[in-house]
């Protein structure tokens, strides 16, 4: 039996009420994937993502994770997820070895002590285990939310803007985890973000989302060369702005 | 409701129970709120029961029957308050979005926000119980088996309004967080708290037996002024609260699933 893709995407339509959030997306990524998810805002990233997560019903369409159907089966496989955001916090009053315990426990993982002591060397977080989380710099925080987001070694991470308020340094130093993570358990990762260098460095194919529906879709190196630009960024902007290959093309 | 849903996983309860408790005991100002309000309500009404005792014949016989009220109905509002505020805890922190994402289940949620109540509730109450004692001399574990029969009765309807509400805040955002603090005293004048039902219109005398509260309080009543137990009142709320319970985790998880369908779980603010 062939193993199932970590996220398939056919056909997704979400719509609120009267408002479409996504119009009829699919794709499908590969097991060991970096994959960037590049939008403007309300270009439906977040709902994707939300719907891939099982935060959201789709109005049609089918969101498989490991080969569970979101989010109607998502307890077969949400233990094997994890995900980090800005729009979501961990505790703050907690210690972090407290919230490590906690979310541990929630994700049944072996061994806790362990497993918390390893992510605590691992990202430098050794002499802040027993303070509030609350407490921390910013950079401490997004840290923190990223050992969270590890603690179940996850097959599937989602990362919604992992590096958003941090300084160059620690953003960087963020990246190279992440990416020391993703080879070594060859987990899949879908990340959106606005950070287009971060884009470049991490991912091996970026998905372009405009008002709900993929403009377009490939490795990084093949869409500079498509739109004849040097930067990711350059590539962003024509899409947001409307600009095409075939309008550059013709001008 | 998918049979995943009813996996039960006593682990991640008890790592529920875990959050919560780390966060009492973080919390000096938490720990004071759970007593305060209970201890100035119980000193209020034992006062003026005191004043009432000293001052006509009924009330001299119907020793304890504001105490003991004021007690029970303690029970009931700081049980629903005490599961509703753990859930609320989730939504201010911003944390709701990590716990619905992790492996957690709905029942599993329940549960553990349900003996956080317990733990809430007695953190309270028990103290306010013993300066009952000291102050008025009224002892309410007197009440011995009588006692278990009405804290478990309140206990489950607090449990039902209290689930029931977490569902409309987790369908409506923040907007719907006064719920929480309010919905309780829609029973206070309906449960007869504090005067029997036949004090009622006779036109809303039967939503008031509709309540599994009014049972007990009224068997408050019968115990404290009668000195006779009834067991009948007491099997009447148990069955109203089955009821009430099933409505409470049925509308829970509609609302959910409606959550889920309009993102509002991505959403948990205003």
């Amino acid at each position: 039996m062939p193993t199932p893709p970590p996220i398939a995407i056919e056909r997704l339509v979400k719509i609120y009420k009267t408002v479409p959030a996504v119009d009829g997306i699919s794709f499908t990524l590969t097991p060991g994937s970096i994959t960037a998810l590049l939008g403007g805002n309300g270009a439906g990233k977040t709902t994707t993502i939300a719907t891939i997560m099982g935060l959201v019903t789709p109005t049609s369409g089918r969101v498989t994770v490991l080969g569970a159907e979101m989010p109607r089966q998502r307890y077969r496989v949400l233990h094997r997820m994890n995900f980090e955001s800005p729009y979501v916090e961990v505790p703050m009053r907690l210690t972090v070895r407290q919230n490590m315990k906690v979310f541990g426990k929630l994700y049944g993982v072996d061994d806790l002590p362990a497993r918390i002591e390893q992510l605590g060397r691992e990202l430098d977080l050794m002499d802040l285990l027993d303070r509030p989380t609350g407490k921390l710099s910013s950079g401490q925080k997004t840290r923190v939310a990223l050992a969270k987001a590890l603690v179940n070694n996850p097959d599937v991470l989602l990362l919604d803007e992992p590096t958003a308020s941090l300084d160059p340094d620690t953003a960087d130093w963020v990246r190279g985890h992440l990416e020391r993570y993703c080879r070594e358990r060859h987990a899949t990762v879908l990340l959106a973000s606005h950070n287009m260098v971060e884009v470049e460095r991490l991912c091996d194919r970026v998905i372009i989302m405009k008002r709900g529906r993929i403009e377009d879709d490939d490795t990084p190196a093949k869409l500079l060369a498509r739109y004849g630009r040097r930067t990711l960024e350059e590539v962003f902007l024509d899409v947001a702005r409307g600009g095409s290959v075939e309008s550059e093309a013709a001008q | 409701m998918s049979a995943q849903d009813v996996v039960f996983s006593p682990r991640r309860v008890g790592a529920m129970m875990l959050r919560y408790w780390y966060l009492l005991r973080s919390s000096w100002p938490r720990l004071l709120d759970l007593v305060y309000w209970p201890t100035v309500q119980m000193l209020t009404w034992g006062f003026l029961q005191y004043y009432i005792a000293n001052n006509a014949g009924f009330f001299a016989r119907a020793g304890g029957t504001f105490i003991g009220a004021v007690l029970l109905w303690d029970i009931l509002f700081r049980g629903q308050l005490g599961f509703s505020m753990s859930f609320l805890e989730e939504m201010w922190s911003r944390n709701l979005g990590n716990l619905m994402m992790s492996p957690l289940r709905p029942f599993e949620f329940i549960t553990a926000l349900m003996v956080m109540s317990v733990v809430r509730l007695s953190i309270g109450a028990v103290p306010v119980t013993l300066l009952a004692i000291a102050f008025f001399g009224f002892n309410l574990y007197a009440l011995g088996l009588a006692l278990v029969a009405f804290f478990f009765n309140l206990m489950l309807t607090s449990w039902a309004v209290g689930i029931f509400v977490s569902g409309l805040i987790l369908r409506n955002g923040m907007g719907a967080e006064n719920f929480a603090w309010s919905i309780m005293f829609l029973f206070m004048p309906l449960t007869c708290v504090y005067y029997p039902v036949t004090t009622l219109p006779i036109w809303l005398q039967p939503i008031s037996w509709a309540l599994p509260p009014t049972y007990v309080f009224e068997g408050m009543r019968e115990l404290l002024i009668h000195k006779v137990f009834r067991g009948d009142l007491m099997i009447d709320a148990l069955g109203l609260n089955a009821l009430f319970f099933a409505a409470g985790i049925i509308g829970f998880l509609a609302l959910l699933r409606s959550a889920r369908r309009n993102g509002s779980l991505m959403q948990t603010g205003e």
